[in-house]
């Protein structure tokens, strides 16, 4: 059930960003802008914390769930360390993606070598 | 009165160009943007599971570790060739999960090798990611500030 | 007093240039579409034994021009004077290709109209007596290009229906005066036109009435007619954009439906290579003019034809500051 749950509610996420790429003149990149700060407005009005609750990864794979991610971050860190938490919260809690990226981002130019395109 | 013709002119061929320009085929993008998208996250589920069973992590642990495991996936499968044909097929479908974030990041890394190890690579890397960042990082901060106003 | 300027924008060679030789290089996709048979050389990589795209690209322009020197027996050390250029950030490809063939050199600029500017220049060159043998040479790639002008190869992003796929290749012409054509007529160079057109990814759309433009401003120089003409071809407006000229110039009461085409559109198969709009690119009506439309022109299957190659004159910075698409066409007639 888990399963279908993230297939179904990670398609539509998908879903609403094909529509804004195909209905709009807005660009891949600026899509994802969007989708990253609806994200953490979204969970700071309450409204995403529900939707991953249902949706499991099918919610906080997409970038959304990235901007999830940096909302929780940041009010566990006001929580914890008042002002100073929501500097440091968003970016504690998600330093694992964005190391990962950096140093996979990194490993893999290393290894390969874009190929042409036909 | 000559220049408004122009203006008036220009407007016309716009709106005619429009009408002229194909339309995207709606309903397919959006099957395939579905069942791509959602398969990407399947898979992010099933790792979780796993990895909350087989290293008894906590739930949010969890999380992060398959955040870190999808970026690793995308990151990969974008070295071999592969995310990119993918892409063209999905759009949305995998654009919009992590491991398009991942995609985005190893693609301008691999493209700018040939200029270099810090002006290509490390300099280039963030070119189409890092406006995430940037954005994504300083609306929490504004979020956490309102949160911190709102609760003190 | 120019004796030899013609109407408002046209130039009406009095002692014609003949086009002696042509050189014509493709990267592998080019050497599956439909026009393969005609080019000199496919390379099947496109990296082409080089260290970057770039200079695979150098590499191409470089062998377009040994190939049209060979074909015409001459040495390299003939050719007096070169007009070229590319797409690339000052003309990377056509300036290293200079250096290394030793040739003097003049760079072009006019994006993917630039055959036809090299064409009309060199032509000049000769009918003015400056020079006996004068070569214009132009080039593209699709991964250069692809990495200035749009995204990274490997990122997973869709392209737009109207966009067009640059052409890998490099064409050159070798112009001299012979008694064997085919001959450099008229040269009716454009105006920058540009209708707001701000989509990068709608070229043909930015394009077409530059064409349409000198297209008629040609007809109108010169009193020829369409039907004059067994063959007038664009250079890279694609399927959208060629449908928007043949319209615009319907409008201007020329009707040039029957023989009108467009190179972006002959060199790709469209339904089964998946380029979208067509091809595009310096290279595109290079390589269509000196690989196929050259020897069409030899075996005397067309006999006057009019070789429109047609620019997007935007850059990354432009686009990016949300400035229109300056579109230019340069119309060559060329007569067997």
């Amino acid at each position: 059930m888990t399963y279908l749950n993230a297939f179904i509610v990670g398609g539509l996420i998908c879903v609403i960003g094909q529509l804004l790429m195909d209905g709009t003149k807005l660009t891949p990149s600026h899509v994802l802008v969007i989708f990253v700060t609806s994200g953490v407005i979204l969970t700071a009005i309450g409204v995403y914390e529900p939707l991953v609750k249902v949706g499991g990864a099918g919610a906080t794979v997409p970038l959304p769930g990235f901007g999830y991610a940096l909302a929780k971050g940041v009010f566990k860190g006001v929580k914890e360390n008042g002002l100073l938490g929501a500097f440091t919260g968003g970016v504690e809690a998600t330093s694992g993606g964005i190391t990962a990226a950096v140093v996979f981002g990194y490993l893999m130019a290393i290894l390969f070598t874009p190929k042409s395109k036909l | 009165m000559q220049k408004k013709n122009q203006t008036q002119k220009k407007k016309d061929y716009q709106k005619y160009v429009e009408q002229k320009a194909p339309k995207p085929k709606y309903v397919r993008n959006c099957i395939w943007a579905f069942l791509v998208g959602g398969a990407i996250c399947t898979i992010g589920q099933f790792v979780h599971n796993n990895v909350e069973d087989l290293l008894g992590l906590t739930h949010l642990a969890a999380t992060n570790v398959t955040t870190l495991v999808m970026i690793g996936l995308g990151a990969f499968f974008t070295g071999i060739g592969v995310y990119d044909k993918l892409g063209k097929l999905a759009g949305a479908g995998s654009i919009v999960p992590i491991t398009g974030f991942a995609n985005s990041i190893v693609s301008p890394a691999m493209e700018f090798k040939r200029e270099g190890f810090v002006f290509g690579v490390a300099a280039r890397m963030f070119n189409l990611a890092g406006p995430v960042l940037v954005y994504g990082i300083t609306s929490s901060v504004i979020v956490g500030l309102i949160y911190y106003l709102i609760y003190n | 007093m120019a004796v030899k300027r013609l109407g408002a924008q046209t130039i009406k060679f009095l002692n014609p240039p003949a086009i002696i030789s042509t050189g014509s290089i493709v990267g592998p996709k080019e050497g599956q579409g439909p026009l393969a048979d005609y080019f000199d050389a496919i390379i099947q990589d496109d990296l082409y034994g080089q260290d970057s795209w770039e200079m695979a690209e150098s590499k191409l322009i470089r062998e377009a021009v040994t190939k049209a020197v060979d074909k015409a027996e001459l040495k390299i050390a003939d050719i007096e004077f070169m007009f070229g250029g590319d797409l690339l950030n000052q003309l990377m490809s056509s300036s290293f290709a200079a250096r290394d063939l030793q040739v003097p050199f003049l760079g072009l600029y006019g994006a993917c109209s630039t055959m036809t500017e090299s064409l009309s220049m060199a032509a000049m060159m000769i009918d003015g007596g400056f020079a006996d043998r004068v070569v214009a040479a132009t080039s593209s790639h699709f991964s250069s290009a692809e990495r200035q002008f749009r995204f990274p190869l490997e990122l997973g992003n869709q392209r737009a229906l109207t966009a067009s796929w640059t052409v890998t290749g490099s064409g050159a012409a070798i112009l001299s005066h012979s008694k064997g054509g085919p001959f450099v007529t008229h040269a009716t160079i454009g105006k920058i036109i540009d209708y707001g057109i701000i989509d990068a990814n709608n070229m043909g759309a930015a394009m077409a009435p530059a064409a349409a433009d000198t297209i008629c401003t040609h007809f109108d120089d010169t009193g020829l007619q369409p039907s004059d003409y067994d063959l007038i071809i664009t250079g890279d407006l694609g399927v959208y954009g060629k449908e928007i000229a043949v319209d615009l110039l319907n409008k201007k009461g020329y009707d040039a439906a029957a023989n009108f085409s467009d190179c972006g559109i002959e060199i790709f198969d469209q339904k089964k290579q998946d380029t979208h709009a067509g091809g595009s690119g310096c290279g595109c009506s290079a390589v269509v003019f000196c690989g196929y439309l050259y020897q069409e022109m030899q075996l005397k299957n067309i006999r006057r034809l009019l070789l429109v190659s047609t620019g997007a004159l935007f850059s990354p910075t432009s686009s990016q500051q949300g400035e229109s698409i300056p579109s230019i066409a340069h119309a060559v007639t060329i007569e067997i």
